[in-house]
């Protein structure tokens, strides 16, 4: 992998004002805290963690439906806000969303939904609408029998096709997933995934990909984002992470993934309890509340991010301990 | 074969009436002994959740036809009245769901609610039923047992609750515990806590446990045997191992490879193209039919013929019919 | 880029799924109630707009001699009033005020306060903690004691008397308006569009206010009753419409001297308000059932 970022996100932090209590101090969610990584052209950078972990915070910050606190984010080289305007980032990173039915406007029909992008962006109606059309029989839906119809008039999978064609109206270089398929039925969820991975082949798209769904990123992703509580755990090339996972919370989450054999049931619960609260996280390292290798030095300082492997890098006190390939 | 089964469903249909009617369920039958746990899997809309509700009697009686026989330890439940429908709920066969906020009551703690099950099922003193909310709540490995039995469910978190809704359904330690999905809103992590507590409860209380769910991953966990259900029927039952390693069904097979069984990554998946059909009507050929690559001209014609190996390893589709017949 | 034949044909074959408004108004049209509560509503306005063509006498000329003649009088079907005036026709007239002074306020404040509260909901922050908190000052005030102390402080007359009940509408209005385009505003698409890079006027056109004008609208249609009350109201007290002018509140006020001699007479002002507003909560219960659109 030598293709140089598309995407690059530095030090991002967004934090959630919530009200407190009649005497209550005013508190904030740290929903995300300091998130780094970069996103190849070409590649899919899958997301996993927990509910709570600032997904589709860092998602929605992507594509900059919310501003940052603070962090910079640069596409193709250009720092948004000073080589890059908001509009143009738009134009080239767009977003799948998980609901499928709240992603419609349910006034609109398939086509105009479609072709609203293209022409705010100044492309005549008509050539909107032929787009639309094309799109629509692109993602598997005929256009003459769908252009017309309302979201209440399609099944889940049917909606989440739009959705895509929706995204690609723009010919963008990046989509971002939030749980695009999770919503979706088993059987429907595979003829989306072959359409993500036709597409990506296609237009040489980049995906940023969230998922609950274990299974799913490790099938769609090149490499792996792993969070918790708002900070990047660990991050690295898909085998790597499925494989070798070196931050004990990945190795957890991955633990607790049902197994699929008979044979070789899971016997011991990885990780005990639910996550904790976003609002006063952990001091030190946030996982040391529930890791299970936990010592002194963990509730006190904050590992840094170490590189176990060129582009794999994981935030762990016990990492340091023992240098890497022993 | 001593012992009847525990449960005994034959040819049941559920059917709802309405501006447009749902044909829900179409000729289920299977048998359930003491101690198995057998899951009902599924996607939305197959009938696993009204499948449930029948052994409860839980559906709407003034809009509802339910046909065939369903016997829970001998008895009708379809014919089960006043006293007797009230014993059956809660006290032989309980329930938990998906989303516990259904299930708890939110204006009382969750030991009064313990208590005030164990009261009405076994009338006991007041007393005596805290004592066994208590342990109850103990045998869900929630910490700090004795302050939770004072807390509303609306202070617990998603996984606390899930484990007091467990500890609600088992108070009167009922025959069979039926489980709609009670892990699908979970996190990973938590899920598998609530699959291991279940299947320990299920061992220490020798009960039997339907269990739904539409994650193969969590079925493996927790059956012995599974059936797969679709548009309102059983198309394939056998034992957890028969369905995963020799699945022979063409329905099983696509959800297996939906589930990313031995999928290469980024390759393209085997998927079932299509969706499921709407119900309006009763099917009068295989259902899967439209959606299925070796459909032939008799599956769209008729019924599909059942392959029996035995009693509880049987497939409904002409292909394992023919491989038979050729054999 | 010319279109080919071809494509126009392909055009032409698109199928064309009803509208959300054909399948409301599909849907209204089932509901018996809400239908029979549209035809009256029809029928009052009519009367109202061709009142000089059906009032069979005319509403400000009585005949001291025939006071308050009962119900079933010869040539006067629904009897005459306390200065002889035939009732049948001043209730027909009196309709046009009556109505005119129940819908012109809400329809006004339906724009006024709609424009307010989805600018408020949808720009969020601190604007809309300040509008809001500002009409929560108004709407604090029961809204007839509001009517009477606006119309009090304007004087009598139609005009003041429609401006006080406007200003008494917006408040309502606008909250409810303030939050429906809250809740539309965090919906997906919308934000999907705002990630299309449009800006917000086109956002709020094409995406929120369709989303929106329709359960404001259904609202509104349900305060035209409590207008039409606040205003009949308002004639009662002698602070809307004046005499001689036929309206139903100020009938039946001058009628209630007569309560003792012709009770029957007397409510028919009241039976005529009472059918309105109803007729109007009835169609506006149907309309918001007939919108509720579900997957
Ligand atoms: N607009 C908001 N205001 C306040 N808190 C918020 C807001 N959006 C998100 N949060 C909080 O920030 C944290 C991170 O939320 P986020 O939606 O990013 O999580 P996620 O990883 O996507 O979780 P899930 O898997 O449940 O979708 C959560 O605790 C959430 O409650
Ligand atoms: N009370 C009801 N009235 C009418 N139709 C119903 C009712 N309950 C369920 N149905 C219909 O019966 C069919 C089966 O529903 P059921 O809830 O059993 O599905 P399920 O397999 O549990 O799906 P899910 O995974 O979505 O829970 C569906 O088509 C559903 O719409
Ligand atoms: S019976 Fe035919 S259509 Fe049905 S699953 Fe078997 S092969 Fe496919
Ligand atoms: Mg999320
Ligand atoms: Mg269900």
């Amino acid at each position: 992998m030598t293709a140089s970022p598309i995407l690059q996100v530095d030090g991002l932090v967004k934090h959630f004002p919530i009200k407190g209590g009649l005497f209550g101090k005013r508190q904030v969610v740290r929903a995300v805290d300091g998130v780094t990584f970069d996103v190849a052209a070409g590649e899919t950078l899958g997301i996993v963690g927990e509910s709570g972990c600032g997904k589709s915070t860092t998602a929605r910050l992507l594509v900059q439906l919310i501003e940052p606190d603070t962090g910079q984010i640069t596409f193709n080289g250009k720092l948004l806000g000073r080589d890059l305007s908001l509009r143009e980032l738009r134009r080239h990173v767009q977003m799948v969303f998980q609901d499928s039915y709240a992603s419609l406007n349910p006034r609109l029909t398939m086509e105009d939904a479609i072709a609203f992008g293209p022409q705010v962006h100044g492309v005549p109606e008509g050539k909107a609408r032929q787009l639309a059309r094309d799109l629509l029989d692109r993602v598997g839906l005929d256009p003459q029998r769908f252009a017309g119809r309302y979201p209440h008039e399609l099944s889940g999978g049917q909606r989440q096709r739009v959705n895509i064609a929706r995204a690609l109206a723009f010919e963008p270089e990046v989509i971002v997933l939030d749980e695009a398929v999770s919503a979706l039925d088993k059987s429907v969820e595979a003829q989306v995934l072959n359409l993500l991975v036709d597409l990506r082949q296609e237009r040489k798209l980049t995906y940023v990909f969230i998922s609950h769904d274990l299974n799913v990123v490790r099938f769609i992703s090149d490499r792996v984002m792993v969070m918790y509580l708002g900070e990047v755990a660990e991050i690295g090339p898909v085998e790597d992470i499925y494989e070798r996972p070196g931050h004990p919370y990945t190795q957890a989450l991955l633990a607790a993934m049902p197994s699929m054999d008979p044979d070789q049931r899971t016997e011991k619960v990885p990780l005990s309890g639910d996550p904790p609260n976003p609002i006063n996280p952990p001091s030190g390292c946030r996982f040391h509340t529930r890791c299970a290798h936990a010592f002194a030095r963990c509730g006190q300082v904050a590992p840094p991010p170490i590189e176990l492997n060129p582009g794999h890098r994981a935030a762990c006190h016990l990492l340091r301990e023992e240098p890497k390939a022993a | 074969m001593s012992k009847p089964p525990l449960v005994e469903v034959e040819d049941l249909t559920v059917r709802f009436k309405g501006a447009r009617d749902v044909y829900a369920v179409n000729g289920v039958s299977f048998t359930l002994d003491e101690g198995e746990v057998l899951t009902i899997l599924g996607e939305s809309g197959s009938g696993k959740s009204v499948t449930l509700k029948t052994l409860l009697r839980l559906l709407p009686e003034n809009r509802t036809d339910i046909g065939g026989k369903v016997r829970v330890g001998g008895e009708d439940v379809l014919a089960m009245q006043g006293r007797k429908l009230a014993d059956h709920r809660g006290g032989t066969v309980s329930m938990i769901f998906q989303d516990p906020m259904l299930a708890l009551d939110p204006v009382y703690t969750i030991g009064e609610q313990i208590a005030e099950a164990v009261i009405r099922h076994e009338k006991v003193s007041s007393k005596a039923a805290m004592a066994r909310a208590l342990e109850m709540l103990e045998r869900v490995r929630i910490p700090s047992a004795a302050r939770r039995l004072k807390a509303y469910p609306h202070e617990m978190s998603g996984g606390m609750r899930q484990r007091a809704m467990i500890a609600l359904a088992l108070a009167c330690k009922p025959k069979l515990l039926l489980a709609d999905e009670p892990t699908t809103a979970l996190d990973a992590t938590v899920q598998i806590q609530i699959l291991l507590l279940l299947r320990e409860l299920q061992q220490e209380f020798g009960m039997s446990v339907i269990f739904v769910t539409h994650d193969i991953g969590v079925a493996v966990e927790v059956s012995d045997r599974i059936a797969v259900m679709y548009a309102g029927a059983f198309v394939e039952t056998g034992t957890t191992r028969e369905i995963i390693r020799e699945a022979k069904h063409p329905y099983t097979h696509g959800l297996l490879a939906a589930n990313l069984v031995g999928a290469k990554p980024g390759q393209r998946l085997d998927a079932i193209p299509g969706a499921p059909p709407a119900l309006e009507t009763r099917p009068t050929s295989c259902a899967f039919a439209p959606r299925c690559k070796h459909a032939m001209d008799i599956c769209r014609a008729k019924l599909p013929p059942i392959r029996r190996w035995h009693d509880r390893r049987w497939v409904s589709c002409v292909l394992a019919a023919e491989e038979h017949a050729s054999a | 880029m010319a279109a080919t034949a071809e494509q126009l044909q392909a055009l032409a074959r698109i199928e064309k799924s009803p509208g959300y408004w054909q399948t409301v108004g599909r849907r209204l049209m089932r509901d018996p109630v809400a239908v029979g509560a549209g035809i009256i509503i029809l029928i009052l306005l009519s009367l109202a707009i061709f009142a000089p063509w059906i009032a069979p006498h005319d509403p400000y000329h009585g005949r001291m001699l025939g006071r308050l003649s009962p119900i079933g009088t010869p040539g006067h079907p629904l009897g005459t009033d306390e200065l002889g005036r035939d009732m049948l026709s001043r209730l027909i007239y009196g309709g046009r005020l009556s109505l005119f002074m129940g819908i012109t306020p809400v329809f006004i404040a339906f724009f006024v306060g709609s424009a307010i509260g989805v600018a408020a909901g949808y720009i969020g922050g601190t604007f809309n903690s300040i509008v809001m908190r500002t009409l929560d000052v108004l709407f604090a005030f029961p809204s007839v004691l509001l009517a009477i102390a606006l119309s009090g402080a304007l004087g009598a007359g139609i005009v003041n008397g429609l401006i006080a009940l406007t200003v008494v509408f917006i408040p309502p209005i606008a909250r409810i308006a303030e939050s429906v385009t809250t809740s539309v505003r965090k919906l997906e698409y919308v934000e999907a569009a705002r990630a299309s890079g449009a800006n917000a006027f086109t956002v709020v056109r094409v995406h929120v206010l369709g989303n929106v004008l329709g359960p404001i609208f259904v609202y509104a249609t349900s305060l035209i009753s409590v207008s039409m009350i606040l205003a009949a109201g308002l004639s009662f007290l002698g602070l809307g419409v004046r005499p001689p002018e036929p309206e139903w509140g100020l009938m039946l006020n001058t009628l209630r001297n007569a309560i003792y001699v012709q009770p029957w007479l007397a409510a028919l002002p009241g039976v005529m308000i009472f059918l309105t507003s109803i007729s109007f909560n009835l169609l506006s219960d149907g309309l918001r059932s007939a919108m509720d659109i579900k997957t």
